[in-house]
């Protein structure tokens, strides 16, 4: 844990250093140093409640991309059983950077999709670096479809910077591949659950957001654009990143407030990335839940809530009343 | 020095000091293209429907400049115009910018919807004003275009879209990103009742707008040479994009990859749309 120290982390990971050197040496010395390590460890719970509840929107940006964070593949290992993987778009390719296969989630069948970041450098290139192409899009697509045709509920991971903006993608259609997917998405007759579990890029996260439930992690966030490319636009800046993550509102606790997700899943203390077991327990008893709640509505009711869900989302006024989550007027 | 030399230097000169005493002239008696830097008599331009008659370049038109080559004189009826944009982050200097395009666009927004005729066949019509805080796309646009669909399926109306836009309007943060999957979803409940849309790509079509409802055309129409891409040419040139090839993103490079039906000259427009729906207007579900 050297490594991968954001700034504002620091006198936590110090902490958990010492921590971790005085159960050594009480270990080696055989000295019961048992009451010092609880109050420290106290100590560290309180630092980092003060830290996390703080984080600016900026610090949330650079969690919800800290490269320890649990990745999609991490979340379907520990949430779900018997993982079978699919591949290719059957046009293509098959693109790394999105995964998708059936498994099992208490003895039953569904289909799971999701993008996938890389861990090492070699693993970051391949999964390019989560950023998906037209093919990944239209895996992903090929699997719901077949979802559907099953009946199978259809999970969705979120976590990419941005879909991929190579010439090869503008070639074969990155546009239209997201665009279809979001339409398909929105008539498909099985429930959808997307969960953002790390960065939800623009484009490239809503070719696979659009579910009856949109769930966020606390530290995650979901943005029309990198801050950094905002800056570059607004300011010609790209390190004023901060500023602009600050004015886009980028984070889940916004995206709540304004009516564009339905739930935010806690993150263990500390964040995702210190503590798998709770992070991912509490993304699976949120899927439990909706999955239990969507369960009751029909397919037609289903492709309802969805359109009506997304219809809904605006905020505007109108020249006879401010309206927040416009309703629909005949005109 | 050849004297050949010479005289074409002086020419040259002679051409940007004519062009100089050309740009003192009383304003909007001449245009420069800006593809091949003729200069055109603003009348003739207009004549032309803003096209240079040197090299073929599409000026981009404002809505009303669009609508009125578009639909039949007297036909176009704006729908939903009481819809205000706000500022829903409180981001800065967006109320400005919203100022900014109602003051020289004379429009409340970037997105102008409504019904008309075009010979007289019955159409729901969005045009976009790129004029406008770059024809971007925040909560009005997508609430109109949305209602559009949704009137056109109650209606059996055919749809016809003519976009210009820089995509999502980032002053709305993930708000815009939204009304991607909104139109998006608005478009997938329109096809299932068998109606026809025609999208048409002008000069320039990109991102958000392009990534959502634009791509989801029946048929898709693009002016010659428009720029339509995924990615803004600012946000590429970060994301360090290399060795993009000349016609990167233009109309006849997405034509060539199979993204858009036909390129369609300006004065061919209406008549294409108008031959396009025929086909729906007489035998399909829609029309009478």
């Amino acid at each position: 844990m050297v490594f991968n120290v954001l700034d504002f982390e620091k006198p936590l990971a110090e902490l958990e250093a010492n921590i971790a050197e005085l159960k050594r040496i009480s270990e080696a010395e055989g000295v019961d140093r048992s009451k010092e390590i609880a109050e420290l460890e106290e100590h560290r719970d309180r630092l980092a409640r003060q830290i996390f509840s703080n984080l600016s929107p900026w610090d949330k940006t650079l969690t919800a991309r800290h490269p320890n964070r649990p990745y999609t593949l991490d979340y379907i290992r520990a949430i779900f059983d018997d993982f079978i993987e699919l591949h290719g778009d059957r046009l293509f390719a098959d693109d790394k950077a999105i995964v998708g296969g059936f498994a099992f989630f208490e003895g039953k069948p569904l289909m799971v999709v999701g993008h996938q970041k890389g861990r090492d450098l070699k693993e970051r290139q391949l999964r390019n670096f989560g950023s998906a192409k037209p093919e990944g899009y239209r895996k992903a697509l090929r699997l719901m479809k077949m979802a559907e045709k099953f009946g199978l509920p259809i999970i969705s991971f979120v976590d990419t910077p941005a879909a991929d903006c190579s010439v090869g993608s503008e070639e074969r259609g990155i546009s239209e591949a997201i665009a279809r997917n979001m339409m398909e998405m929105a008539m498909l007759k099985v429930p959808i659950i997307v969960v953002v579990i790390g960065e939800g890029g623009s484009g490239g996260a809503i070719g696979l957001g659009v579910g009856n439930r949109v769930l966020m992690l606390e530290h995650s966030i979901y943005s029309v654009i990198p801050p950094e490319g905002c800056a570059a636009i607004i300011w010609r800046d790209p390190s004023r990143g901060p500023e602009a993550a600050e004015a886009l509102k980028l984070t889940a606790q916004h995206a709540l407030e304004y009516g564009l997700i339905d739930e935010i899943i806690p993150e263990p203390l500390g964040g995702a990335h210190r503590n798998y077991e709770q992070a991912t327990a509490n993304v699976r008893d949120a899927i439990m839940r909706h999955l239990v709640s969507l369960a009751r509505l029909s397919p037609a009711e289903l492709v309802e809530d969805r359109c009506s869900k997304f219809a809904r989302m605006g905020i505007f006024s109108t020249t006879d009343k401010i309206e927040s989550r416009s309703e629909t007027v005949k005109s | 020095m050849s004297p050949d030399g010479w005289f074409r230097r002086r020419s040259k000169a002679a051409g940007k000091a004519a062009r100089k005493h050309l740009d003192a002239l009383p304003d909007g008696l001449w245009t420069k293209c800006p593809k091949c830097g003729e200069i055109l008599f603003s009348k003739e331009l207009e004549k032309n429907l803003k096209v240079c008659n040197k090299c073929g370049y599409h000026f981009k038109l404002r809505a009303a400049e669009r609508l009125a080559i578009t639909v039949d004189a007297g036909s176009f009826v704006e729908m939903d115009t009481n819809l205000v944009t706000i500022n829903p982050l409180g981001f800065p200097e967006y109320e400005s910018k919203l100022e900014k395009g109602r003051a020289t666009t004379g429009l409340s927004e970037s997105m102008v919807t409504g019904q008309a005729t075009i010979n007289g066949i019955p159409i729901v019509i969005g045009v976009a004003d790129f004029a406008f805080i770059g024809g971007s796309m925040g909560s009005v646009y997508g609430e109109k275009v949305a209602r559009a669909f949704e009137y056109a399926r109650e209606n059996k109306l055919p749809v016809i879209m003519i976009n210009a836009s820089g995509g999502a309007r980032m002053f709305e943060g993930l708000i815009s990103l939204m009304q991607m999957p909104k139109t998006a979803a608005a478009v997938g409940k329109f096809n299932e009742s068998g109606g026809l849309y025609i999208s048409v790509l002008t000069d320039p079509t990109t991102a958000g707008v392009l990534a959502s409802f634009a791509m989801l055309g029946d048929i898709i129409i693009a002016e010659p040479d428009a720029l339509i891409g995924f990615t803004g040419q600012r946000v590429a040139a970060q994301a360090q994009v290399v060795k993009v090839p000349p016609d990167f993103q233009r109309a006849e490079f997405q034509f060539e990859h199979g993204m858009v039906d036909m390129i369609v000259h300006r004065r061919d427009m209406k008549e294409t749309l108008a031959k396009l729906l025929t086909i729906s207007h007489n035998g399909g579900t829609h029309g009478i």
